[in-house]
């Protein structure tokens, strides 16, 4: 059943492909990765930062040795495939022979070389992989004197890097202006500025006529006699597919491999995407066609239908402090208009080219927050007549009075697409924060949302700031514990989206480190198993704390303290001698009022706790779970029962309150208040939910706190009854249990999620609902009185030791 | 001379778990790992004195429920950055029985 299939080049649009190969048909694939260069997938559009010195080649790595592993997939780095045969269906190499079903060619492009005397010279080299970033970044010393050749998006980015360095960088353009075909003149001489301003020289109209050198490069001869000295040279003038291996085996070859849109070369079991090909009569070598090839081609090998449509891209440069935009047909021509904006103070300029109404390109330098903006614009062809007048001061105009910076990623609609490379749009994004994500790591992992060039990372920052309201903050990454590298909250996703439901599986399918977890990664994925497969998961005691384990709550000699649950905080006659008289049974050293409104016996023994609880279920009193990441207590006043200022119920909401959600389990432990008037009798704006009740009905506050933090409650929602205040109750806890970092209590999830989110989940009735019905369903399993079952013959046993050798050992 | 006695059933142990043995000296821990390995040791943590049969068990090692100290069962050792060690004692399964070396229990009692 397994195919076997052979890739030549693994570069970042076969990276790509195959990631979606295997995602579609895991155990579908043999796969033996050939790559001439002597090391796996990296980020190459990443170069440039490496070059800089802004990242480490370590940074920009895509897949490592444990992702090719993970897959089983041979790899066969440092390797160059000579030949194919077809006829036979293998490919030759050094190593031998290697046979395929499917073969994929995915060479990508080589530089460029002109032909011009010296250019063989030690000291020339091309900016096409890590090699010749490295031999840049030698030769950049401060003072090194470098030439560039080619004033395009890569040429520069050479330049930049090394100038960055230190070196004396000269750039030779052959045309008139730089990057001439993203930019016109005026946006190219902005550029130029800016560079020069850097230290870089820059000579347009430049043909070279010769490298010069005897052993090494020593300078650059132009056509018309300038000489610019040189230690390094690089040639950075275009790319040209690299095709030979499919023109040696007779493949159909113009430009580029030419496929059809299924990615199929003139040989039905050869396939081809990347820089290599060519597609109706067209060349690509941005990133986000490519990876449009890859996603195509590996649902075509997996047996599916898609094609392939080249869609329109824009360009950015990666250099800092050089903003520049060009996007679409920019070109004069009859019927175009053109709409130009500039601020010569600023180094600003704008330009916009309509035809027939439509916005057909754009051309952007120092102010390029409104790109995506207009580039929407322009791959949807809407209809700008209305807004001519205006369309060039971008969203934040056309949307009225905005002078907040986020006010033009604001007014993007959720189409508008953020990351050009992987084709995700404002909405994916905004998904992604709603389902939890809350850093740039997870979006990148959940959306590949500046996943690849990363010029949109700040874009995407936006977003998740937007979306994530005030609370938004750049938290750092940490995964679990040592036996992952993944976070909690990519561990809550992956549970969902894999659906696994028991820790034997997560840790398997997660790649855990160790065989059986440890005690900070056990706790927190039972309770996320529990949580959201309330069903099919089985409570592991083992992965409990003592306290969790045994329902009791640890001392610091060993016994334990036991808190029957006072609902409310009301209690009376019976239940009050029923707990004096376990404290004299059980000789109980000290009894406690707490602050939750209880009553607490410490320092019982062990083995006594099964007795004492049945003793006290017998008069009707159960587990208060003070000991628990659960329902603790809910405090509240006397209310209008008793209370003169008492405006509503607030003890009998409490009691409701308690008896809905006791017993359930949450990340970290929950305290709720009920007040019964803004005197606040109950302190209920320091709890997790805190409600103050008013006569027009009952103020509900979450995320306060009196801990280590001590943090006020912040308003949800006004409900009008007590049952509405119930329901938002069990809803916002419902929505903790099922999205918050466990150990995270409601405040410090609330930070993350952005308090305005949880509001909308709640307010809104569909998803409230849906809350309270998972509510309930969980707590048909977990609502259940711990000490009960505890308390029975057989289960009691294991409280005592196992063996009692003192009689023995004494003799 | 090692003097195995049957102290209880390997089912008596939950996997992952511990039960307690009493001693005339204190008890001590028995402890069931993932493997169905068995280990004894003091249940006694060195630090503060809490009870390691009632701490989680992960691997071959067990966490004091009450400062976190991580001791291994196979050596006793305390790991990490703490230093201390507990006294084990030999255990072993036999056809679903836990036996332990009594001789060597006793012994701690002169020890």
């Amino acid at each position: 059943m397994t195919q076997r299939l052979v890739v030549i080049g693994a570069g970042m649009a076969s990276g790509r492909m195959i990631e979606h190969l295997l995602d579609g048909a895991p155990e579908g694939w043999d796969i033996t990765l050939f790559n001439a260069e002597p090391r796996g997938n990296y980020n190459r559009l990443m170069l440039s930062p490496v070059l800089s010195g802004e990242k480490t080649y370590a940074e920009i790595v895509t897949h490592d040795d444990g992702f090719y592993a993970a897959r089983g997939i041979a790899c066969r780095f440092g390797e160059t495939v000579t030949r194919i045969d077809r006829a036979r269906k293998v490919v030759v190499s050094q190593g031998g022979e290697t046979p395929y079903d499917r073969l994929v060619i995915a060479t990508g492009s080589a530089p460029f070389i002109i032909p011009v005397a010296g250019r063989d010279l030690p000291g020339v080299v091309s900016y096409r992989d890590l090699e010749d970033t490295n031999a840049m970044i030698a030769a950049s010393r401060p003072g090194a004197k470098a030439v560039v050749i080619g004033g395009g998006l890569l040429g520069l980015e050479a330049a930049a890097g090394m100038a960055a360095r230190g070196a004396d960088v000269t750039v030779i353009h052959l045309m008139g202006h730089l990057m001439e075909r993203q930019l016109d003149p005026a946006a190219g001489y902005l550029l130029q500025k800016d560079l020069e301003r850097r230290g870089i020289r820059v000579h347009c109209k430049g043909a070279t006529k010769a490298i010069l050198g005897r052993d090494r490069v020593e300078a650059v001869l132009l056509e018309d006699g300038t000489v610019y000295g040189a230690d390094l040279v690089c040639m950075a003038v275009g790319i040209r597919p690299e095709v030979r291996i499919a023109t040696d085996a007779a493949l159909d070859v113009e430009r580029g491999i030419t496929v059809d849109a299924r990615m199929r070369t003139s040989d039905p079991s050869i396939f081809a995407l990347g820089e290599c090909v060519e597609f109706e009569s067209q060349l690509f070598g941005l990133v986000a066609p490519l990876y449009d090839q890859a996603r195509v081609l590996a649902d075509v090998l997996n047996g599916g239908d898609a094609a392939f449509r080249p869609v329109q891209t824009a360009t950015k440069l990666k250099v800092t402090g050089c903003d520049l935009f060009s996007a679409g047909d920019f070109a004069e021509a009859p019927g175009r208009e053109e709409i130009v904006f500039r601020d010569p103070g600023r180094g600003i300029y704008k330009r916009l080219v309509i035809e027939n109404d439509r916005l057909i390109g754009a051309v952007m330098y120092g102010d390029t927050a409104d790109g995506n903006w207009f580039f929407q614009k322009i791959k949807e062809g809407t209809d700008v007549s209305a807004t001519r007048e205006t369309l060039i001061f971008g969203p934040a105009f056309a949307g009225g009075v905005q002078s907040d910076p986020l006010a033009a990623v604001a007014a993007l609609p959720p189409e508008a697409e953020i990351c050009g490379c992987n084709g995700v749009c404002k909405g994916r994004i905004v998904q992604a924060i709603e389902g939890g994500a809350t850093d740039i790591a997870q979006l990148r992992a959940q959306t590949k949302a500046s996943a690849s060039c990363g010029t949109c990372t700040g874009l995407v920052e936006q977003v998740l700031a937007l979306t994530l309201g005030d609370a938004f903050q750049k938290p750092a990454a940490q995964p679990i514990c040592g036996c992952t590298d993944l976070t909690h909250e990519e561990v809550r996703r992956l549970i969902k989206a894999q659906e696994l439901k028991s820790m034997p599986a997560v840790m398997q399918e997660l790649g855990w480190r160790t065989s059986c977890g440890c005690p900070s990664c056990r706790p927190a994925l039972n309770f996320y198993l529990l949580a959201d497969w309330p069903l099919d998961y089985r409570d592991d005691a083992q992965s409990r704390f003592v306290n969790e384990r045994l329902h009791a709550n640890i001392q610091k000699d060993g016994t334990f303290s036991v808190v029957p649950r006072m609902w409310g905080g009301v209690t009376n006659a019976r239940e009050l001698r029923a707990i004096a008289d376990a404290a004299e049974k059980y000789d109980v050293p000290m009894v406690k009022v707490t602050g939750g409104q209880r009553i607490d016996l410490l320092g019982v023994r062990k083995e006594d706790l099964p007795a004492i609880w049945a003793d006290l279920n017998a008069a009707g009193l159960v587990s208060g779970h003070a000991y628990s990441k659960g329902l603790r207590t809910v405090k509240t006043c006397v209310g209008s029962e008793f209370c003169r200022f008492g405006t509503q119920d607030s003890t009998g909401l409490g009691i409701a309150l308690e008896q809905r959600l006791w017993g359930s389990w949450t990340p970290h432990k929950v305290k709720l208040g009920v007040s019964g008037c803004p005197r606040n009798c109950a302190e209920a704006t320091c709890k997790d939910v805190g409600i103050v009740c008013v006569d027009s009905g009952y103020e509900i506050g979450v995320g306060g706190a009196a801990g280590m933090d001590v943090k006020e409650t912040q308003r949800l929602l006004k409900a009008g009854t007590e049952a509405e205040a119930i329901e938002i109750t069990v809803a916002f806890v419902q929505l903790y249990r099922e999205h918050a970092k466990y150990l995270d209590r409601p405040y410090k999830w609330i930070a993350k999620v952005g308090l305005d989110w949880v509001r909308d989940q709640i307010a809104d009735p569909a998803t409230r609902a849906g809350l309270i019905e998972r509510f309930d369903l969980s707590q048909r399993v977990y609502q259940k009185d711990p000490w009960a079952e505890r308390a029975r013959p057989d289960a009691a046993r294991r409280f005592r030791p196992v063996a009692d050798l003192s009689l023995e050992a004494a003799e | 001379m090692t003097i195995w006695i049957d102290i209880a059933a390997l089912d008596d142990i939950p996997q992952r778990g511990a039960r307690t043995v009493r001693t005339a000296q204190g008890c001590v821990a028995v402890f069931r790992t993932f493997d169905d390995r068995v280990f004894a040791l003091d249940d006694r943590c060195p630090h503060k004195g809490g009870p390691l049969s009632d701490g989680i068990v992960h691997g071959h090692a067990v966490t004091c429920p009450l400062h976190a100290w991580v001791f291994s069962l196979e050596t006793g050792m305390a790991q990490g950055a703490d230093t201390g060690a507990v006294a084990t004692y030999p255990a072993r399964v036999e056809a679903g029985r836990v036996l332990i070396d009594a001789e060597r229990l006793m012994a701690r009692r002169v020890a």
